[in-house]
């Protein structure tokens, strides 16, 4: 039984997040999934489901995105781990840790920017090697490079959760454990890693989402010749003028966002990152 | 709680200030698109010259708010899409028939119109739109290649075929357009660039697919900065991105193939949702007058189809027939037809699983 | 022993220097009396006065602020309330369900967000520019703060509310005297992770945007196909000491704080926690 007061309370609060809900969760979700069945005058269709998975290039694209997310996650996470624990030991450690947040408060776009005048052919990574008897190397529009900056700008938000895993663990653990005699490699293997995996769950999620659709830089630091799903999206969306076929796309997106989230579940508090 | 307050009446307090600051700036500058004294042109990037906007708020009292697209499809996309008000855009020849098609524009009250005298009559009443019912010329290029001298014998690349030579891998800037991108695959194929056949097109992505090794990068704008700094040695671009490289890096040339290429118009018109029409006019007689017309030609780089603008640019720059061809040699370009909703996509898919191909 | 700790810092230190190293390249040349960020040809102020004569890119990087702080405001509000609903609701299997809704957008590529709030918008026949840049940071960032706050509810003291109601608190005293005191600090938490999501956005922006107005990313992605002058450097150069002053004021504050009581650290640890 809901007191009159409460039914009050509730309404109140449900009325703005409940419009919300509607309007901007609900709403978009039901238009996709409408655009990615329905032909140009308004038709059900799977026709563009079939374009997708018919066609071996869709397919081809949807493996290539998948695969440079996952490496761009293995990069940052191969990074941050130990970072993270190393920041975690650090008096101070609140004073570092914002100084690992700084640079993401500088908009993405001027550090992608700046990566552009690092590796052109006459830039500063060239120079410098030039200094060595190098000849200029073609390091923008790779594989290489894209991965690159892709990497770097995830790397704050892969250390941030794991260091928040890490110094929610009681440092009493790791005492018990060094007293009982397991050295320090095997604390940190035993006890202090299996301890941290909510946080590097956390930081696998929060770079892996916006890593499949970073349209800008493989446009920008790639040359388009890397196409992420962000990029077949956006193009679809705002050049090629195919919203159906853009739909479609998302909605796969989104399945597949749904079983990773489902295998990466974690118990505990959630939280994610998102960037595009 | 009191904190709370403390914090959101703070909060609040700042988004005045910037409010207010906002308003200012947006006077300054004319981005307040609900004022009355505003011109919203929008327009391909670095397409008019800064001082001509000062000059034409100087003369008129418009403000212009220039807002940019990097291709005709995004232009499209957004005037389509309703949710805008540009008073003035510039698509080329083919969008112009199909947003006329789809009854996007306005047509244009030619008694309004002061300069329409002034313009060649080879670029007046085309097909894409008979009389200028709903456009008037801005200005007129080619596709073709640049070549940096430093890095390309120019011998070796004078036809779209040598794109494909295996001397050039991971050296070529392609310019990011599904229409000029497959226009070169059909023509060294011998088929029209308006080619409505699923083989013939089947056939220029695989041929496309094919230039792949060779293919640096698929950009747009970017490509005149690029070539500058000496970044690829080969790219295939526009007449007027060719200039303000070579303009930049004497060791630039550019070259229209002999076989054939694009010849394009981008005109300005007037799309459906215009608000300020006295703006728009206004505009269009301020950039048909010679003077006007000429100084933005020689800063922006393109041909001018402004007859008497032409005749004031320095001669070596009305006489270099890399960007104001001859007449033979314009005879054997081809413009770009709107291919309708259908093969338009048919092209832009083509485009998209070419760039999606794997390299 | 001592090796060890020379190998941590060198780590440290390698890392620190790899983050720093794009900002600070962008810093140096916007020094650069020449035009591209290549070459040094001198020491110049030229781009600073570039920059402040540009009203144009001002007005952009005002847009930016207002609509980071705007949205991150409202949706703060609004994420306020979905928490308490959230919280009040006794069936596991609704608020389950609510939750998932609610991290729809959290999980979901900004590419996907933008795309479908461009189908929103158009089929609601709404204007692209200003309204609808806000209207979507506010979406996108209501339910970070639902995430922010909801673990402070679950936290709180129940016999707190149980003897305020005892004592006849009406709805208004109860939330403004017990509850919120209670989660402030996953509000605010909220607040200031909202208000960097929508400082950092630019896919979602990329979309939805129209009109002459633009934010800062959008602003910055058109220009760096072009050739960008070094203005856009000096800017970042600003950008980055108002940053780090920001930072600098936040961490003397909260030791201070700290010092004070031992809130403090807690407070910072909110507002960093789940970034």
């Amino acid at each position: 039984m809901m007191s009159k007061r409460k039914q009050q309370r509730q309404l109140f609060y449900l009325v703005p997040y409940g419009a919300w809900l509607l309007l901007f969760v609900i709403a978009p979700l039901v238009l996709l999934l409408f655009q990615s069945l329905t032909t140009q005058d308004g038709h059900f269709t799977l026709a563009n489901y079939a374009i997708y998975f018919g066609s071996g290039t869709y397919l081809l694209m949807t493996f290539n995105s998948v695969w440079y997310a996952f490496l761009i996650t293995l990069i940052t996470l191969v990074i941050s781990y130990p970072m993270a624990y190393l920041l975690n030991q650090l008096k101070r450690k609140q004073f570092w840790l914002l100084l690992i947040i700084l640079p993401t408060w500088i908009n993405l776009l001027l550090k992608t920017y700046a990566f552009i005048g690092l590796l052109s052919k006459s830039g500063t990574v060239n120079n410098f090697l030039g200094l060595w008897g190098i000849v200029p190397q073609q390091l923008l529009f790779s594989n290489w490079s894209f991965l690159l900056v892709a990497a770097y700008i995830e790397i704050p938000f892969m250390i941030l959760p794991i260091f928040n895993s890490l110094a929610e663990i009681d440092p009493r653990l790791a005492q018990a454990s060094r007293d009982l005699g397991a050295n320090k490699w095997q604390t940190l293997w035993r006890v202090t890693m299996p301890l941290s995996m909510s946080g590097v769950k956390a930081g696998i999620q929060a770079v892996f989402i916006p890593s499949l659709s970073l349209f800008m830089i493989t446009r920008l630091i790639g040359g388009n010749r890397v196409i992420t799903l962000g990029t077949a999206i956006e193009e679809h969306f705002l050049v090629t003028q195919n919203w159906r076929l853009g739909s479609t796309i998302g909605v796969i997106l989104i399945v597949a966002m749904v079983i990773t989230m489902i295998l990466t579940r974690d118990r505990g508090r959630q939280s994610s990152r998102k960037r595009g | 709680m009191k904190k709370l307050l403390l914090g959101l009446v703070a909060i609040l307090l700042v988004v005045g200030a910037l409010f207010g600051t906002q308003q200012y700036l947006a006077a300054q500058t004319g981005s307040d698109t609900s004022s009355d004294k505003v011109l919203n042109l929008y327009n391909w990037g670095d397409y008019l010259d800064p001082d001509l906007m000062t000059k034409f708020t100087k003369e008129t009292g418009y403000k212009i708010s220039y807002e940019t697209f990097d291709s005709n499809e995004a232009m499209y996309t957004k005037i389509k899409q309703g949710g805008t008000s540009y008073d003035l855009t510039v698509p080329s020849d083919y969008m112009i028939q199909k947003m006329k098609r789809e009854n996007l524009l306005l047509p244009l009250d030619h008694s309004k119109l002061t300069g329409l005298k002034n313009y060649d009559p080879r670029f007046m009443n085309l097909s894409f739109d008979r009389n200028n019912k709903y456009s008037l010329p801005y200005f007129w290029g080619t596709l073709g290649i640049i070549y940096n001298d430093k890095y390309v014998n120019g011998k070796d690349i004078q036809h779209w075929d040598d794109l494909w030579s295996p001397k050039f891998k991971n050296q070529i800037m392609l310019v990011d357009s599904a229409r000029d991108a497959l226009a070169v695959a059909l023509i060294t194929q011998h088929k029209s660039v308006n080619d409505k056949s699923t083989a013939d097109l089947a056939a220029a992505q695989a041929k496309l697919e094919a230039m792949m090794p060779n293919v640096k990068a698929v950009i747009a704008d970017e490509i005149k900065m690029y070539m500058a700094q000496n970044e690829a040695g080969i790219a295939v671009t526009y007449s007027g991105e060719a200039a303000e490289a070579i303009d930049n890096n004497p060791h630039l040339h550019y070259v229209v193939p002999s076989e054939g290429s694009n010849l394009w118009f981008d005109n300005i018109v007037m799309p459906k949702t215009a608000k300020h029409k006295a703006a728009a006019y206004a505009f269009l007689n301020f950039m048909s007058e010679p003077k006007n017309a000429a100084q933005n030609a020689e800063y922006i780089g393109y041909a001018t189809p402004n007859a008497k603008a032409k005749a004031l640019l320095p001669k070596a720059v009305r006489n270099d027939r890399q960007f104001y061809p001859d007449d033979q040699t314009i005879s054997r370009l081809q413009v770009y037809d709107d291919l309708g909703q259908v093969w338009t996509e048919k092209y832009n898919d083509a485009f998209l699983e070419f760039k999606m191909s794997h390299h | 022993m001592l090796g060890k700790i020379k190998w941590a810092n060198i780590y440290l230190w390698f890392v620190f220097i790899l983050l720093y190293l794009p900002i600070f390249f962008l810093i140096i040349y916007s020094f650069n009396a020449g035009d591209v960020m290549q070459g040094w040809s001198g020491f110049s102020w030229k781009h600073y006065g570039e920059l402040f004569a540009d009203t144009r890119i001002i007005e952009i990087v005002v847009n930016t602020f207002l609509i980071a702080i705007l949205s991150s405001l409202l949706a703060s509000v609004i994420g306020t309330a979905g928490a308490l609903y959230i919280y009040n609701l006794k069936q596991p299997l609704a608020k389950n369900v609510l939750l998932s809704l609610n991290n729809v957008l959290l999980v979901s590529p900004d590419v996907i967000i933008g795309a479908s709030f461009l189908i929103l918008f158009t089929v609601l026949g709404f204007s692209l520019g200003f309204t609808s840049v806000l209207l979507s940071h506010i979406a996108f960032s209501i339910p970070i703060v639902v995430l922010m706050v909801l673990p402070r509810l679950q936290e709180m003291n129940q016999s707190l509310v149980a003897s305020a109601k005892d004592l006849g608190a009406n709805n208004w005293q109860m939330l403004s005297r017990v509850v919120l005191p209670v989660i402030s600090p996953g509000i605010l938490a909220g607040f200031f992770m909202a208000f960097t999501y929508s400082l950092d956005d630019f896919a979602v922006t990329f979309f939805v945007t129209g009109n002459g107005f633009s934010t800062l990313s959008v602003e910055v992605y058109s220009r760096a196909r072009q050739g960008v002058s070094l203005e856009i450097n000096a800017l970042s150069a600003m950008m980055f000491i108002v940053s780090l002053l920001m930072v600098i004021a936040y961490y003397i504050i909260s030791t201070r704080a700290a010092k004070n009581k031992k809130r403090g650290a807690q407070m910072m640890l909110a507002a960093t926690e789940g970034l």
